[in-house]
Parts: structure tokens; C-alpha cells; sequence
């Protein structure tokens, strides 16, 4: 029989001071209130796949794609926006994954770095990754890649110093940059 | 996060039915803000109605020979918009100053003009902070300030508005279109958001139930002699410690028009008509300049860690208005100052 089961016998809660036990069960219900939301049903095509879910509206496209489908390639760094290591293309365009709630993008495409590469050959810019040696632990390079191929999409980057500037949302913290900037030069130029 | 019930409007009257009443209902459009904030508990909707169908999505020419955005085109689209680029290059640069490209790719641009401070002490929900929790307090006056606000601050608050986007604006004396069941009306730039005083739980003067539907530029958008300055503590990607939009109208070498607003010094952008007025009509020379940035800075006031900025708001002032003067704006992708 445990204490939780018999609060009645509770010596270890007893032993805390009653502030502290009202503190903590008043953050408890603040942060994580138990009410279930309602569900949302929702349809992605996920590198080419089609895909429908019932989701809880607080499900971020990231969390999406890593436990709902194993697509654990896009990664979870910051989970604020702040370091680009979950960016995905929506319909095309490159987004941060953690700031999205799926729900709001019923009917779209997503690629992640898992849909890429084609018919087994790798994508340009994964192969100018390894040519270029363009990064070291690899946790930001799937994010570094899909923002690379956005950009390219997009076709605004000139010169090293717009890759530079429009790559500014995923950072590398071994410090690649130089390499990650060739790699993208390299595809740029044979694109 | 706490639990919330999603729902999604089709059109502005179906957004403004469905917000109507509900102190506790929020709009999503980018989500870039409101769901970072969401996650940290500072935002805590309980029902989140998503708006990124409604159809406020072009950029269209005005009678009046301006431009008309709808309120969802994304950050991104805008400053690559022609005519943005062409007629209103300070704000398709200082769009480009802002965040990352991700980013921009999501966020709206009525969302823009509602971003939240980024002052740390907002963000952490175990500090006191007015404008978090009214009446709570202020840690950031005797706390870390070293980005916080130099001209129009209260005791009660002296964050800042993190915008690029809205120190264009402010500077081309755009308006702001906005919707609620009661009706329409337009807002004056300079009227949208507020200083802090003590209600610093008040952003803008968009009332409950409001929703912005178009930012409307006027004709004139300085496209000759501009510059959007951003100086930061990093070379991309970080917000601004001081931020000068510049537009001016030259006669030879007279100042026929001048204006210019600065981000990252208060609580909006920052735009004075007695600093316009010193340089208007005079030679658009160093001297000039130097006086226009004294008359914006004269009741500048430091606190413990950002006492630093007024000379160097001082110092952007002038640089930015000699970039302009010159016609040499400052490129967001090179990042030498001219």
C-alpha cells in the first residue's frame, strides 16, 4: 500500500511545511492542467505519403514527425525557434517545425530531410556535405540542409555573404560554418 | 502548455464572431510568437482560433497611389514583394534585418505588429513583471537591462518592442486597418502601439475583439534616400540594441522632408516630430544631423546596464542619416557599415 493511495498515512508529505505542499501542487495544476482538449483531425503528406491523424491541438509538426511518425531525422534543439535544428519545407518553403501547431496545416506537403534524397541516389546538397566535410557532431546538419535547399528554392542568394545572412537561423555550434556555406556555394553553382 | 480548443474562421466576420466575448480566445496566424510564449506559460489561451484561411493575403495598389497588405501576407513574401522592394525599400529591408528566414516565411504581417518584448523577465514566469502580471512589478528596472528601453519608459515597465517591421512602418506613417463585430476603423501608426505608463499589460490600442485585416502604406515611401541601421549584439539574427529607419527628401543638398524612428530604445518605435523638425530646411551635413539626434535624445534616461545606448543611439542616428543623405543604404547582407 503506497502513500499516495492513503494520504491519511502520509508521513513524508507530513513532514513538509504547508506552503510548500500548497506551492507545489498549485504549479503542478498550472502548468499541466488535466483537462483533455478535443481532438482535431488533420491530413499531411509527408515526403509524398498521406497521412491523417487525430491530434491534440497543442502537437507541434515537430513532435509530429519524430513520435507520432518516427521521422526522427529533423531534430529537436531549442524547441523555441532560436537554433533552425527542426526546419522543414512546408509546401515548399522552409519553416520551423517547433513553432507550428500541425493542426493548422491541413492539406499540406512536408518534406523532411527523410524525403530528400531520390530513387536511393542523395540529394546535391547532402552529397556537397560530405564533400565539403560540413559539419562535425551532426545534430544541426538535417536542419542546415532543408534551409539550404529552401534557400536555393527561394533563388535570392547571390554571393557567400547572402548564404551567410539567409542561413542565419540554424546555428552550429562545432562551428561548420565556412563548410556549410562552401557546400551551399558548390550546389548554387551546378543548380 | 495548458489544453485549448482550436477552431478556424473562414472569413473575417466568422473570426471576429468566434473571439467576440471570450477574454481567453487568441488569434493564430504565423504562431511564431504566440506559441513560443504558449509553451513558456506566459500566453495561456484557452481557445486558439486559427485565421491563416481568411482571405487577407494580397498586395494591392490603393486609389490614393499607396499600397494596401493584408494582414496575412507573410514576412517573407513582403519584402520580396516589387513594390515593396521598389517604392518602400526601407521596409523591405528592415523586414530583412528581422529574425531568420524560417521565420519569416511564417510570420504575418498584422502578427508582426503584435510581437511581444523579448525582455527576459516577460518571458520567465517565476519573476515579477508588470506587464506579465499587472501589479506584480518590475524586475527588469533593477535587474538585467542592458536591452531595455532609453525614451518613454515607466516606472512600472521599460521593455522594449522588438519589431524591425514596425520601425519601417512607423517611419512611412502607415495605418492600420482592423475589424471587430462592432465594425471597422483605421488606426494612425503612430497611434497602434503605447507607451507603457501604468498599464504596461497593454501593447497596442487595439481593443478586445479586434482584428487587424491590412496595413496600408501612403504614397510617399522615400525610395531615393532611406536606410533601415540595426546594430545588435550579433551580426544576424538578434534583436536590436538600437535600430534607426531613415526616409529623407532632398533639395540639393536642403532637407526638403526628413524623418527617421528608432526600434530597441522603447516601448514602440520611436519617432519624434521635434527631432524631424531640426532637420528640416537646413543642409543635410553632419552638424545637422548631430543636432536632430540631440533633440531625440534629450530625455533619454539609463538604467544600470543600457546607459551605453544613448550614445550610441546618438551615434546611429547620425550614421544613419549620412547613409541616407548619400544614398548609400545600409545592405542587410554585407554587414559593413558605410
Amino acid at each position: 500500500m503506497t502513500e499516495v493511495e492513503n494520504p491519511g498515512s502520509g508521513r513524508d508529505a507530513e513532514k513538509l511545511p504547508r506552503a510548500v505542499q500548497v506551492t507545489v501542487r498549485e504549479r503542478v495544476g498550472a502548468q499541466s492542467p488535466m483537462t483533455t482538449p478535443e481532438a482535431v483531425s488533420v491530413r499531411l503528406t509527408v515526403n509524398g505519403t498521406r497521412h491523417s491523424f487525430m491530434l491534440d491541438p497543442r502537437t507541434t509538426l515537430l513532435d509530429l514527425l519524430r513520435e507520432h511518425l518516427d521521422l526522427t531525422g529533423t531534430k529537436k534543439g531549442c524547441d523555441q525557434g532560436q537554433c533552425g535544428a527542426c526546419t522543414v519545407l512546408i509546401d515548399g518553403r522552409r519553416v520551423n517545425a517547433c513553432l507550428t501547431f500541425a493542426v493548422m496545416y491541413d492539406g499540406a506537403r512536408i518534406t523532411t530531410i527523410e524525403g530528400l534524397a531520390a530513387d536511393g541516389a542523395l540529394h546535391p546538397l547532402q552529397q556537397a556535405f560530405i564533400d565539403h566535410d560540413a559539419f562535425q557532431c551532426g545534430y544541426c546538419t538535417p536542419g542546415q540542409i532543408c534551409s539550404a535547399a529552401g534557400l536555393i528554392a527561394e533563388g535570392r542568394a547571390k554571393s557567400a555573404d547572402d548564404i551567410r545572412e539567409l542561413m542565419s537561423g540554424n546555428i552550429c555550434r562545432c562551428g561548420a560554418y565556412t563548410n556549410i556555406v562552401a557546400a551551399i556555394q558548390q550546389v548554387m553553382e551546378r543548380s | 502548455m495548458i489544453s485549448f480548443r482550436y477552431a478556424r474562421a473562414n472569413d473575417v466576420a466568422d473570426a471576429v464572431r468566434q473571439i467576440a466575448g471570450d477574454p481567453n480566445a487568441k488569434f493564430v496566424a504565423g504562431g511564431t510568437n504566440l506559441i513560443d510564449l504558449m509553451k513558456m506559460d506566459v500566453e495561456r489561451p484557452t481557445k486558439v482560433i486559427d485565421i491563416t484561411r481568411l482571405p487577407l493575403n494580397q498586395v494591392e495598389n490603393t486609389p490614393g497611389g499607396g499600397l494596401r497588405i493584408g494582414a496575412l501576407v507573410r514576412n517573407s513574401d513582403l519584402a520580396y514583394h516589387p513594390q515593396v522592394e521598389e517604392r518602400y525599400p526601407v521596409l523591405a529591408s528592415a523586414i530583412m534585418a528581422g529574425a531568420s528566414q524560417q521565420l519569416r516565411n511564417m510570420a504575418s504581417t498584422g502578427g508582426n505588429l503584435l510581437q511581444r518584448t523579448r525582455c527576459c523577465y516577460f518571458y520567465d514566469t517565476a519573476t515579477p513583471c508588470n506587464k506579465r502580471e499587472p501589479g506584480s512589478g518590475c524586475s527588469a528596472i533593477d535587474g538585467q537591462n542592458r536591452m531595455h528601453a532609453i525614451l518613454g519608459a515607466s516606472d512600472a515597465c521599460i521593455a522594449t518592442h522588438p519589431s524591425d517591421m514596425c520601425v519601417a512602418l512607423a517611419l512611412l506613417d502607415a495605418k492600420v486597418h482592423v475589424s471587430s463585430a462592432l465594425g471597422d476603423r483605421v488606426i494612425a501608426f503612430a497611434e497602434f502601439h503605447r507607451l507603457p505608463g501604468d498599464t504596461p499589460q497593454r501593447d497596442t490600442n487595439l481593443d478586445a475583439g479586434e482584428i487587424i485585416t491590412a496595413v496600408e502604406l501612403p504614397e510617399k515611401g522615400f525610395a531615393a534616400n532611406y536606410t533601415y541601421l540595426k546594430i545588435r549584439d550579433r551580426l544576424s539574427y538578434a534583436f536590436a540594441l538600437v535600430s534607426v529607419a531613415v526616409g529623407l527628401e532632398l533639395d540639393g543638398d536642403i532637407i526638403k522632408d526628413g524623418r527617421f524612428a528608432l526600434g530597441g530604445v522603447a516601448h514602440k518605435p520611436w519617432r519624434d516630430p521635434r527631432a524631424e523638425v531640426a532637420l528640416r530646411g537646413r543642409r543635410a551635413n553632419g552638424a545637422t544631423f548631430a543636432d536632430a539626434a540631440d533633440v531625440l535624445l534629450r530625455d533619454a534616461k539609463g538604467y544600470a546596464h543600457n546607459s551605453f545606448k544613448i550614445d550610441l543611439a546618438r551615434r546611429c542616428v547620425s550614421r544613419a542619416l549620412t547613409q541616407a543623405a548619400r544614398g548609400t543604404p545600409q545592405s542587410q547582407s554585407s554587414k559593413k557599415i558605410a
